[in-house]
């Protein structure tokens, strides 16, 4: 009965203004594979985090036992010392040096201070077979696929001895045959005793191989189901997932929808790091004056990389396809042709791609369209200073003056200094990429209402969120995305939680 | 009362670095016993650091920017040499040039500006490079020895003064001191008065908050004070340097260009937050490759002023040139990450230096103790702006 290997009890983390988790209990019993499945910010992420030590002891509440003893991690290295391993998402791996010297990083195989390399080349040998990866350990990194990769962090797990495995979205970059085989090895390892925890939104992936289930939203638990006891289908598990009450209010709406202001034709996007790697793939949609899409999709559906590559090509390589501006066609190639036919991107990460964070809010506002403040190339900046200030009246940026500088605000003014900005520009295209992301609740009320304003002025609005109650009342259409496809449009009637997350998590025949 | 209004206007982070002038300028008018600011000695060290305060108008864009130029001592000493000899060798007319040297240095700004906006190289790589390559191609075209002498008026523009056009006044115990130069340094005090109270009456227009009455005439006042010092010394001398002329225009056009131009303003965007300023849609490898071409140009001024006070363009001409010009510019308040700076700030960073130079050389200091005093005061310029910021975001 009591074979557990990791229990977690009453785990509540609090990250500023946010309670990332709330109360979460999770048992893991020896030698199963335990899946954890939530939407993008129900907290699986910052639960394993808080496990191994990311979030060190002190800064949550609540317990750890592994093994049967109490654990306080303070960070990585010594919950790793336990045998608790975690392989991020983003691949941990040096691309320039050896397979190798990435198993045996910070780990090495040496004797009195120096690296025996026959002995370090010998084991990571003896690793890979185990993993099932046909290399050689002298390999740079940089030289194999993104499959083989995580094969080599695994086998880099395994060399410090695991017990216990974390894998995060270790399937999301994957292709079919990768993941299929990647999902063997860990089968393989449960057999040998390895008990491994894994995060997936596949959730195919996870009714074939997990031994349990736990469900979380909104940072709490939700449910734990054991898939021993009796199977359960991918419906029982988006059921969990999802069944949220609409806790969140969004200001009413009648929309008056007119002609079409954008549309996108069979549009393709390809990946600038990953060579040949389809990160769009013929997709079409279209926008019209206001009316508010939505854009609904997991984490690496490639919503951000859409928006982006339609906005001047600002990511992607070997992009084709069609825009219609108003019904006819354009050649966006820069940001500059694009605001020029009135698109305008604010982006999901304002600190890193939205704001200059030194300078203040009037400058932050006109910087999209400096020269129509200007004449002859000077600027008038008491214009800029009357512009800016009309925008902290009617978007209620809350700020002493437009003079404050941006990196002091809080979220949800911070994003409404980005949207004041993307309004000066006058277009009638305006794509959101999260535009909620990070902001309390009040705030995210605001920002609705600026929303439903802007299509009542008769702006094309597409909003992409993870949130999907947040898409639900928000837009009047939405669409889903799912490993780079459209596949599904909704009306805002037949739309439900259900339905959208069936849509997003469906596999596209090849 | 007085303390808490001067507390309130005056950001401590903005102003440090004039206050930190006057203390400098205090400090070494005791020590030389008054000397610093005897009337040929404020010549000697406006004329002396002109080239460096050139330079450094044009560093402090590529810094503001987030780049560095390592090269422009190598360029001062080719645009020197390429003077020389359109000037001395092929006789041409001394306008037409400095009109090439000037083409010139925009060329060596373009090709470094290139391969840094449009190569995407680092400008700290590409710079470097261009350090030893302008140097060898001096070297080729001088061989090894000076070129000279240049002709009277580009020696005039580097090294001399306004003529008495209308004559000595006498100003008492002070004697007699040119009527030309004191009636400029009237006017620019009377243009400078006019277009602070413009602005701050627009300003008020635009019902923007200002600063109160008592403090702006306090700003103002000061601000004459130190002209009026300057420019009676200068009058009692021998009138004003052409040099201070030219700087006195740059000075004015790229602060202008910095605070109201889109050009400017741009420049700021990109050093804030190089991602940011490309989605807002501006062309950030045209501005990169435009300030380095603008460095380039103001390189060749140097170039120019630095060889006719010479009266010769030498092989070893603006050695080092580069860190001075750097360092005035991180004195200056410009930032490490970029996206900070101004013009005046640059230039009193590199006046900074300048009194510390001629203070420390007229009380006998030896240079090894000179390049100490300069080695700490940048360090702790920088140290103090790091402070403050994260001061601030605490």
């Amino acid at each position: 009965m009591n074979d557990d290997i990791l229990r977690m009890r009453a785990i509540t983390k609090t990250f500023p203004g946010v309670r990332a988790l709330h109360d979460v209990n999770l048992s893991v019993r020896r030698g199963e594979i335990h899946a954890i499945c939530g939407e993008n910010g129900a907290g699986k992420s910052t639960l394993m985090k808080v496990l191994s030590g990311v979030y060190p002891h002190g800064s949550y509440e609540g317990e750890i036992t592994f093994d049967g003893d109490h654990v306080r991690f303070s960070d990585i290295r010594d919950s790793e010392r336990r045998g608790i391993v975690i392989i991020h998402q983003e691949l941990a791996l040096c691309p320039q040096l050896s397979i190798a010297e990435n198993i045996f990083l910070g780990n090495e195989r040496a004797r009195r201070g120096l690296v025996d390399w026959n002995r370090t080349n010998h084991e990571a040998g003896r690793l890979l077979d185990r993993v099932g990866l046909r290399e050689s350990p002298v390999t740079a990194v940089a030289d194999i696929g993104v499959g083989k990769q995580q094969l080599v962090e695994i086998a880099k797990a395994l060399a410090k001895e695991v017990r216990l495995l974390i894998l995060d979205e270790p399937t999301a970059a994957l292709n079919d045959e990768d993941s299929a085989h990647l999902l063997d090895l860990l089968r393989g390892l449960r057999e040998d005793g390895v008990t491994c925890v894994i995060i997936s939104h596949k959730l195919n992936e996870v009714a074939s191989i997990a031994d349990s289930i736990t469900i979380l939203r909104d940072g709490k638990l939700i449910e734990t189901l054991d898939l021993a006891a009796d199977p359960v289908t991918e419906e029982r598990i988006i059921a969990g997932m999802v069944g949220r009450d609409l806790e969140h209010r969004f200001p009413p709406h009648e929309p008056n929808i007119g002609t079409e202001a954008l549309r996108i034709e069979d549009w393709t996007v390809h990946s600038p790091v990953q060579r040949g790697r389809v990160v769009v793939s013929g997709a079409t949609l279209s926008v019209r004056r206001g009316e508010i899409v939505g854009l609904a999709g997991l984490m690496g559906a490639g919503r951000t990389e859409l928006a982006m590559s339609v906005f001047g090509r600002s990511y992607g390589t070997d992009i084709s396809g069609r825009i219609y501006r108003d019904g006819h066609q354009v050649e966006i190639r820069t940001v500059r042709d694009a605001i020029r036919h009135g698109i305008a991107y604010a982006t999901e990460d304002r600190k890193r791609y939205g704001l200059n964070l030194i300078e203040d809010i009037k400058r932050n506002i006109s910087a999209a369209d400096l020269g129509r403040l200007a004449r002859r190339g000077w600027v008038d900046d008491n214009e800029e200073y009357r512009v800016a200030d009309r925008f902290r009246h009617e978007l209620g940026i809350k700020a002493p003056s437009v003079l404050s500088v941006t990196g002091k605000l809080s979220g949800g003014n911070q994003q409404k200094v980005v949207l004041s900005k993307w309004i000066f520009t006058d277009a009638d295209v305006l794509i959101l990429d999260e535009p909620t992301r990070g902001i309390d609740v009040g705030a995210k009320y605001e920002i609705y209402s600026i929303i439903n304003r802007l299509a009542d002025a008769g702006k094309a609005l597409l909003v992409i969120s993870s949130e999907l109650p947040e898409l639900l009342g928000l837009c009047d259409r939405i669409y889903t995305l799912s490993a780079g496809r459209i596949t599904g449009e909704l009306a805002r009637a037949d739309a439900t939680q259900e339905r959208l997350m069936a849509l997003m998590t469906k596999e596209q025949p090849r | 009362m007085i303390a808490s209004l001067l507390g309130r206007s005056l950001n401590i982070r903005q102003s440090g670095i004039y206050i930190a002038f006057a203390l400098i300028v205090v400090l070494f008018s005791i020590l030389t016993d008054g000397a610093l600011l005897q009337p040929q000695n404020i010549s000697n060290i406006i004329v002396q650091n002109s080239y460096i305060l050139i330079l450094s108008i044009g560093m402090i864009l590529i810094i503001i920017a987030g780049h560095i130029d390592l090269s422009v001592g190598s360029v001062v000493a080719v645009t020197g040499a390429i003077a020389a000899v359109l000037m001395v060798e092929y006789g041409l007319p001394w306008p037409l040039a400095l009109v090439i040297t000037l083409i010139s240095g925009g060329v060596i700004g373009a090709w470094q500006g290139y391969w840094i906006a449009y190569f995407g190289i680092p400008a700290f790589i590409v710079t470097l490079a261009g350090m030893l390559l302008f140097r060898a191609l001096t070297l080729t075209v001088l061989g090894n020895q000076g070129i000279g002498p240049f002709p009277d008026p580009v020696r005039t523009l580097s090294n001399g003064f306004t003529d008495g056009y209308l004559g000595n006044i006498g100003l008492g115990p002070l004697g007699g001191a040119d009527l030309f130069s004191l009636i400029v340094g009237a006017l620019v005090i009377a243009g400078m008065a006019t277009t602070q109270w413009r602005a701050r009456a627009a300003r008020l227009g635009y019902r923007q908050s200002v600063d109160p009455l008592p403090i702006f005439l306090l700003k103002l006042l000061c601000a004459a004070a130190v002209i009026i010092v300057v420019v009676v010394q200068l009058a009692r001398f021998k009138n004003l340097p052409w040099v201070l002329i030219l700087l006195a225009f740059l000075v004015l056009a790229y602060s202008l260009l910095t605070t109201r131009a889109v050009f400017g303003r741009q420049i700021y965007a990109i050093g804030g937050n190089l991602q940011a300023a490309q989605l807002s849609g501006i062309n950030v490898k045209q501005v990169v490759f435009w300030i380095f071409v603008n460095m380039g140009v103001l390189a060749a001024l140097a170039g120019v002023i630095f060889a006719g006070r010479l009266n010769q363009a030498g092989p070893t001409a603006g050695n080092a040139f580069e860190l001075d010009a750097i360092a005035a510019a991180f004195i200056g308040g410009a930032a490490v990450q970029g996206g900070v700076g101004k013009v005046v700030g640059a230039i009193t960073g590199g006046l900074i230096m300048g009194v510390i130079n001629n203070g420390m050389s007229l009380i006998g200091s030896p240079s090894e103790r000179v390049m100490l005093v300069k080695g700490i005061v940048l360090l702790a310029a920088v140290a103090f702006d790091v402070w403050t910021k994260r001061r601030a975001t605490r």
